[in-house]
């Protein structure tokens, strides 16, 4: 291998961070947006993740583009078809997570803020044991989505799966900031988040509202689910752990209830991760993440992009 | 008489807005000093000054003598501030007799290992706790009640509970923010009763924030006027009464 | 304090007759289920009074008692062996025992004053997110550590040191030790309740600002909270350390901290007897479920159960089992139908 530059080296991690952040920011705004409405913290966004990756899987496997069991790839999958999957996925997901807010968090609306907490750590844990049950524990291979193309930029090399992560996240995020500022329904959501019983006095249905938000966060995981899975291509039921705490801790950095929020702590995490790892120790870039969210919380505890909220006395 | 609070040009401003302007507040030992105004006229954040809730942008608070301004509501209760909320803060979760006892903690001289060991320092100093919280109980006629949780309490009550919490603190200077609010002509009337006698049987300085005029002008040695921020007017009841611009302010603005 | 000193030794006898009595009447598994319920007890009850008392929602739990767990193994490796190298596991000794017990709860204390320090100046989620991150980060941490084994840890760590009369026991003395923290903690933790500390702890959980207008000094009662809470924490992680002769960072995940809340939540937040039934109820849940699992002949099935009665526990009494209320002798009897609030005229 040629000598790299210390410029290129670093470029190179930047450039995969920003794939990775991609996804972490996808995820961090299903947090955000329930956080902003419900003030809680679903921890079973991150599961449904997990089972955006596992619906595009039964859907690829359904369709016959599965490796076959000497682990011989089969064709790569056609771009059509893969917005398909998606498309089922993000669809199959969005109703999952309906279905979640519908049946646990639901009834516990005028309970206080811990026992949400702790049916969204219960869903968590179904969906983990249930997925392992269900689907089994040991890696599921994902297929091959499009031929791997690797460009190089000036040394730097960019897989074209980055390049599809990178840009469909862009899309959506754009979408999704459109959608919640320039739409009736976004701005239902807005008027939620900000004072829901006022929200609700003002003919706001509060409830179709709040299965709204659960189903675009969901959507958007299943997305990430199916994007991650692409890249590094094997799944398992725990697959949602790791990402779903760290994407937690994005949105908080960025700003709890804040879009722009929630892609510029994705980004950031992503992006330094890739760098430590990459410079230092890949132990250590575990811990960037964690690092980031005490220094953030406690120089602007509401966040970077987060407003700060005072109690009147 | 001796000063007991002085505040100099105490001024606060929340981003553009200047919330209280240049406001100084003379208060004598013994007083029953009237801070009154129409509402969003700043009253409650001159308490929140004083208490060292919010950090005043401008000016001084000098309190039995010593520089306040700064501190936090902590080292403020030590010196001998002590105050109730216009939405009532109660412990709701303790007994009435314990969110009074709760006042006395500060002075308490013990440390927790005392109480890790119960030691008999610990058993003396709940004793002391126990008995203070009673008296002040007794005083504000809740001795009935002590057992109950602060939030079964009816309202006039949970009033009541809040200014004995504030008194078993052991306070030099009472501050009391809207304590009538929400009551009956029959339920202001004995607290009225009850705050003049605060202040002639416990000997402690009664600084009052009050809508109800009939109830200010009927206690009030001393009475001082907001508005918009400004003092308007200072000076006995029959002097606030007749004068132009608090007359105004009450009445002109609608 | 003469009273003090008579509880404590009545404590200790129990522990030894309790110790005794398992290891000769009741299989080794069991004893196994009684030991973690114990470790788990310390943990709930002691961050009960960070959450539950003084109300400051902490889920970096695990990180303190990773931190107990990790200085006390080291410790007593050094101690009994002098270095870490392979060999037959050895007996420690009761005097480096307990020093190492003792190192456990003082690191991981200092540790929750660390902690404890941005609880000053966070609030309500983002505090527990800040703890989660401590948590994490001290997990991560120890795995960087290459002279505490790296990601695989600790092993060979010694027994609990044996008791005069307890040579023969097949069981050894863990239930012992373990228990006599839980009579230690559950102790400490209901005399702190019922004091002018606790009743302190309890406002501010209750109105922070009216407590400090009270001159309640919440700030260094939140770092005592959180001292008192990481010590325990620390002593269970030396004690577990002792109990499975290995530790490994991955022992001490987020998933332990968010167990111990959990057991609380469960329990009934703010309650010291709440939290030991949490701690029951989630250690042996699982368990007790193990047979359903093996009926059906579906692997991992008791497990999917548990999560579903957890969220069916929470939607049908979010108030835990027992509120914030104590178990007593009152509240039983209050139980009973036909005789409800106990009150003769």
């Amino acid at each position: 291998m040629a000598e790299v530059s210390l410029t290129t080296e670093v470029l190179q991690y930047v450039t995969n961070g920003v794939a990775k952040g991609s996804t972490y920011a996808l995820m961090a705004v299903g947090y955000t947006l329930v956080y902003g409405v419900l003030q809680l913290i679903n921890f079973a966004h991150a599961e449904v993740y997990m089972l955006g990756s596992y619906f595009a899987w039964y859907q690829a496997k359904w369709a016959g583009y599965l490796p076959d069991s000497k682990g011989a790839r089969a064709e790569t999958v056609p771009l059509y078809m893969v917005a398909l999957f998606v498309a089922g996925a993000m669809a199959a997901c969005a109703l999952a997570g309906m279905l979640i807010e519908r049946l646990a968090y639901r009834p516990l609306r005028n309970a206080g803020r811990l026992a949400p907490l702790i049916t969204a750590i219960g869903v968590s844990l179904l969906l983990q044991y249930g997925g392992q049950v269900v689907f089994g524990t040991e890696p599921k291979l994902f297929p091959t989505f499009a031929e791997t193309v690797v460009y190089d930029a000036g040394g730097v090399k960019i897989p074209n799966t980055n390049i599809y992560i990178v840009v469909t996240s862009l899309v959506l995020m754009l979408g999704l900031t459109f959608f919640v500022n320039k739409t009736r329904p976004g701005a239902a959501m807005r008027a939620c988040s900000h004072d829901m019983r006022t929200a609700r006095l003002m003919g706001v249905n509060v409830n179709a509202t709040i299965s709204l938000t659960f189903a675009i966060g969901s959507a958007l995981a299943a997305v990430a689910g199916v994007l991650v899975a692409m890249d590094q291509p094997a799944i398992t039921p725990l697959m949602g752990v790791r990402i779903g705490l760290k994407a937690f801790v994005a949105a908080v950095v960025g700003g709890i209830g804040s879009i722009p929020g929630a892609a510029l702590g994705g980004l950031l995490l992503g992006v330094s991760e890739s760098v430590v790892s990459g410079l230092w120790k890949p132990v250590y870039s575990e811990a960037v993440a964690f690092v980031f969210l005490i220094v953030v919380l406690l120089v602007k505890p509401s966040g970077i992009l987060g407003k700060s909220v005072r109690e009147k006395v | 008489m001796t000063k007991l609070l002085e505040t100099k040009l105490l001024t606060i401003r929340f981003g553009g807005l200047c919330a209280v302007d240049c406001c100084d507040l003379c208060i004598d030992q013994g007083d029953l000093y009237g801070l009154i105004g129409p509402n969003g006229a700043g009253k409650t954040t001159v308490f929140n000054m004083l208490t060292g809730v919010y950090l005043p942008s401008d000016g001084t608070v000098h309190f039995d003598g010593k520089l306040v301004n700064g501190r936090n509501p902590v080292k403020v209760a030590r010196l001998g501030m002590s105050r109730t909320f216009q939405n009532i803060r109660l412990f709701d979760e303790l007994s009435v007799l314990e969110n009074a006892m709760t006042g006395a903690h500060q002075h308490s001289r013990i440390n927790l290992l005392d109480s890790l060991l119960r030691t008999k320092r610990h058993y003396r100093e709940e004793d002391r706790q126990r008995d203070k919280a009673y008296r002040l109980l007794e005083f504000m006629g809740l001795e009935d009640r002590a057992g109950l949780p602060a939030k079964a309490l009816p309202y006039g009550h949970r009033r009541r509970l809040e200014i004995a919490r504030a008194l078993a603190t052991d306070p030099k200077l009472l501050c009391l923010d809207e304590p009538a609010a929400g009551m009956n002509t029959g339920e202001k009337a004995e607290l009225a009763a009850l705050i003049r006698r605060i202040r002639d049987e416990l000997k402690v300085t009664v600084l009052l924030i009050e809508h109800d005029m009939k109830l200010v002008m009927g206690i009030c040695e001393k009475i001082q006027v907001l508005e918009y921020g400004k003092t308007i007017a200072k000076g006995t009841p029959v002097e606030i009464q007749s004068d132009p611009r608090v007359i105004e302010a009450y009445l002109g603005g609608g | 304090m003469p009273r003090t000193l008579a509880l404590l030794l009545a404590g200790v006898v129990a522990c030894y007759g309790l110790n005794w009595f398992l290891s000769e009447f009741i299989e080794v598994v069991y004893v196994d289920y009684v030991n973690l319920i114990g470790l788990a007890i310390i943990l709930a009850v002691g961050l009960n009074v960070v959450n539950g008392l003084t109300g400051q929602f902490s889920i970096g739990h695990a990180g303190f008692m990773a931190v107990g767990a990790f200085v006390g193994a080291m410790a007593s490796i050094l101690f009994t062996y002098g270095e870490i190298a392979a060999g037959p596991l050895a007996f420690a000794g009761l005097g480096s025992f307990l020093f190492c017990l003792l190192l456990s709860g003082l690191a991981a204390g200092a540790l929750g004053v660390l902690v404890g320090a941005p609880a000053l100046r966070l609030r309500g989620d983002y505090l527990a997110i800040a703890t989660l991150g401590f948590g994490e980060i001290t997990r991560i941490l120890l795995t960087a550590q290459d002279s505490l084994g790296g990601p695989t840890g600790l092993k060979r760590i010694p027994k609990m040191p044996l008791l005069p009369g307890t040579e023969t026991w097949d069981g050894g003395t863990s239930v012992f030790w373990i228990y006599l923290f839980v009579f230690l903690v559950v102790g400490l933790a209901v005399r702190l309740q019922r004091s002018t500390f606790g009743r302190a702890m309890i406002a501010i959980r209750e109105n922070e600002l009216a407590a400090e207008t009270m001159g309640v000094p919440s700030a260094r009662l939140k770092v005592v909270a959180f001292v008192f809470g990481a010590f325990f924490a620390g002593i269970a992680g030396a004690l577990y350390a002792h109990y499975q002769h290995s530790v490994r960072p991955d022992d001490f995940t987020s998933v332990r901290s968010i167990e111990v809340i959990v057991m609380l939540v469960l329990g009934g937040l703010g309650s010291v007897t709440g939290a030991i039934a949490g701690a029951v109820v989630v250690t042996l849940l699982p368990q007790l479920l193990r047979p359903l699992e093996e009926a059906m002949g579906i692997d991992g099935l008791s497990m999917v159960v548990y999560a579903l009665l957890l969220i069916v526990m929470m939607v049908f009494r979010p108030q835990g089992i027992f509120g914030q209320r104590e178990l007593s002798l009152k509240l039983l009897r209050g139980l009973i139908p036909g005789r409800r609030g106990g009150k003769t005229p």
